[in-house]
């Protein structure tokens, strides 16, 4: 899933205050999981903006709604008739979200009101880590299924470095050494053997290094 | 004898003599005098000096200009390079630049993470490791070729070097992860500075064990201390450090206008004890800002005077 996590209030009243009638539009997809930008913080988020700029005596009308997805057009189109209402929407998706609503209403301001961070999992209520760092090559076959890449803050490929220390990353010691972490594993499951050889040099091309990446499949396209 | 490079500290360690090698840190400024001064208080008891690459991610006068000044003093350099600051274009073009000035020696870090530093909000590249850059001196020394495929005319002739932690975590992996350096084309270590003695010759014994004592020269790294308060400090705050209790003891025992002394006396005691130490090819002193006390080092530990090598350029 893609994470994010709501932005500081402060830049979002920042971003709305000159309108009179704003739309908070949620997603029900990433963002509901990691309880960034569902309907539950839409709803959360526009009380505080009522009350804020009720407070500062500012006439602004603010409405809530949330789409099943915003990185899919079919879901986008249901504010077509509506979208014109308003002076501006507040998008809590994930960036790809807020990007693909802005390409559709072009003549309208859209804001963004996450900062979405990475693609990871639910470790517990209310913690989310870090498992990919979407590269386009998978290594995770000879690593233990455990990423390097996302792992090891210097994403090395013959690690652990020098850093490592009782099993913590030199950079935090909140943080795992993800090579001791495949280390582990692979002695678990008996392919200490990836270990033997240096692995090369990465083709990076396939990362965000190549320029914003594209897929298109023949078999699946109408 | 058989080198593979007109490096003076390949040769060196091939006629089978300890090499010893030190380490100069740039300065934080433009003044490029400050390294031929640190090298001038070295330079007659070293037979190769290192310079850091922007060490602890903190800006500095860069590595290769520094080299440069060192060479052209008709001193050996060891070019420090990192993984952390340029892709495999920038180092690539670096390790050329460096050739062409004649520097044969280049030892390949990953380099600490900018987090340490003083610009901890840059971007890192690591677009390669340690393991993949020494590959990739090995690729452009001896096939010719530059990663991208290219095939150059003019070779940089590199004496390959890396480094080497026994102390960190998990230990058991340490000499897996030395081999793979050895079978990648390092040939030679320069390990982090050891305190813990014991903790060191297990791993010597280990890397004896797999025969790599063979396959790679073995420079033993180390940090006299100044002061007891810097042995509690690399305790506590330097990452991969190990300084058992009883160095501090020692240190503490002493009073404070007399616990340099003692640094230094632990220091020389050090390299006596690895001269014996099967597979030790040479002693790596990082005396850190504390360059002047070199020779006294090399003088007491009985490695002065250096050999006289004869070494044709390029």
């Amino acid at each position: 899933m893609i994470m994010a996590r709501p932005k500081p209030i402060e830049e979002i009243i920042d971003e709305i205050k000159d309108f009179n009638k704003v739309l908070i539009a949620g997603c029900d997809g990433c963002v509901t999981v990691c309880e960034a930008g569902g309907i539950k913080e839409v709803q959360v988020l526009a009380s505080a903006l009522r009350l804020y700029f009720g407070k500062e005596r500012k006439k602004l009308e603010i409405d809530e709604t949330s789409l099943t997805r915003q990185c899919d057009k079919d879901y986008l189109h249901e504010l077509l008739d509506k979208i014109d209402d308003y002076d501006a929407v507040v998008s809590l998706a994930c960036g790809a979200g807020v990007q693909f609503m802005a390409e559709m209403y072009r003549k309208k301001p859209i804001f963004p009101g996450v900062d979405t961070c990475f693609i990871g999992v639910t470790e517990e209520r209310g913690v989310w880590a870090e498992r990919c760092q979407a590269c386009g090559q998978c290594i995770l076959a000879s690593t233990g299924g455990i990423c390097p890449i996302t792992r090891c803050s210097k994403r090395m490929m013959n690690g652990p470095c020098g850093g490592s220390e009782k099993g913590k990353c030199e950079v935090s010691p909140d943080t795992d050494c993800g090579w001791h972490l495949i280390y582990e594993r692979l002695k678990e499951l008996g392919q200490l053997d990836f270990f033997a050889e240096p692995t090369d040099p990465k083709d990076w091309a396939s990362s965000r290094d190549g320029g914003p990446r594209k897929i298109v499949r023949e078999d699946v396209r109408q | 004898m058989n080198t593979t490079t007109p490096s003076k500290l390949e040769k060196i360690l091939a006629e089978g003599h300890f090499a010893v090698t030190s380490e100069c840190g740039p300065p934080r400024g433009a003044n490029g005098e400050v390294v031929e001064e640190k090298a001038n208080l070295i330079k007659d008891h070293v037979d190769a000096i290192n310079v850091t690459d922007n060490q602890t991610s903190v800006v500095r006068l860069c590595s290769l200009a520094a080299c440069i000044r060192i060479k052209q003093m008709g001193l050996e350099p060891v070019l420090q390079m990192v993984t952390r600051d340029r892709n495999r274009i920038g180092i690539q073009s670096d390790i050329l630049g460096a050739a062409s000035f004649g520097i044969h020696n280049i030892l390949c870090l990953t380099g600490d993470h900018q987090h340490f530093g003083d610009h901890p909000q840059a971007i890192n590249v690591f677009d390669l490791d340690s393991t993949q850059l020494i590959q990739t001196v090995k690729l452009m020394r001896d096939k010719g070729e530059l990663l991208g495929g290219f095939e150059m005319k003019e070779l940089p002739k590199m004496f390959i070097g890396a480094a080497a932690n026994p102390f960190a975590d998990p230990f058991e992996i340490r000499v897996a992860r030395l081999a793979k350096k050895v079978a990648a084309g390092c040939q030679f270590i320069q390990t982090q500075c050891i305190y813990n003695m014991e903790k060191f010759k297990t791993w010597m014994q280990q890397i004896r064990d797999q025969g790599l004592h063979e396959k790679v020269a073995i420079l033993a790294g180390l940090t006299p201390m100044k002061n007891v308060g810097m042995a509690k400090y690399m305790k506590n705050r330097v990452p991969g450090i190990d300084v058992p209790d009883d160095i501090i003891e020692r240190l503490a025992a002493v009073p404070k206008e007399k616990q340099a002394d003692e640094g230094i006396k632990i220091c020389v005691e050090q390299i006596e004890e690895l001269k014996e130490e099967e597979g030790i090819r040479g002693f790596h002193i990082m005396a850190i800002e504390w360059e002047e006390k070199v020779p006294e080092i090399v003088e007491k530990a009985g490695l002065y005077p250096r050999p006289e090598i004869k070494v044709s350029e390029n």
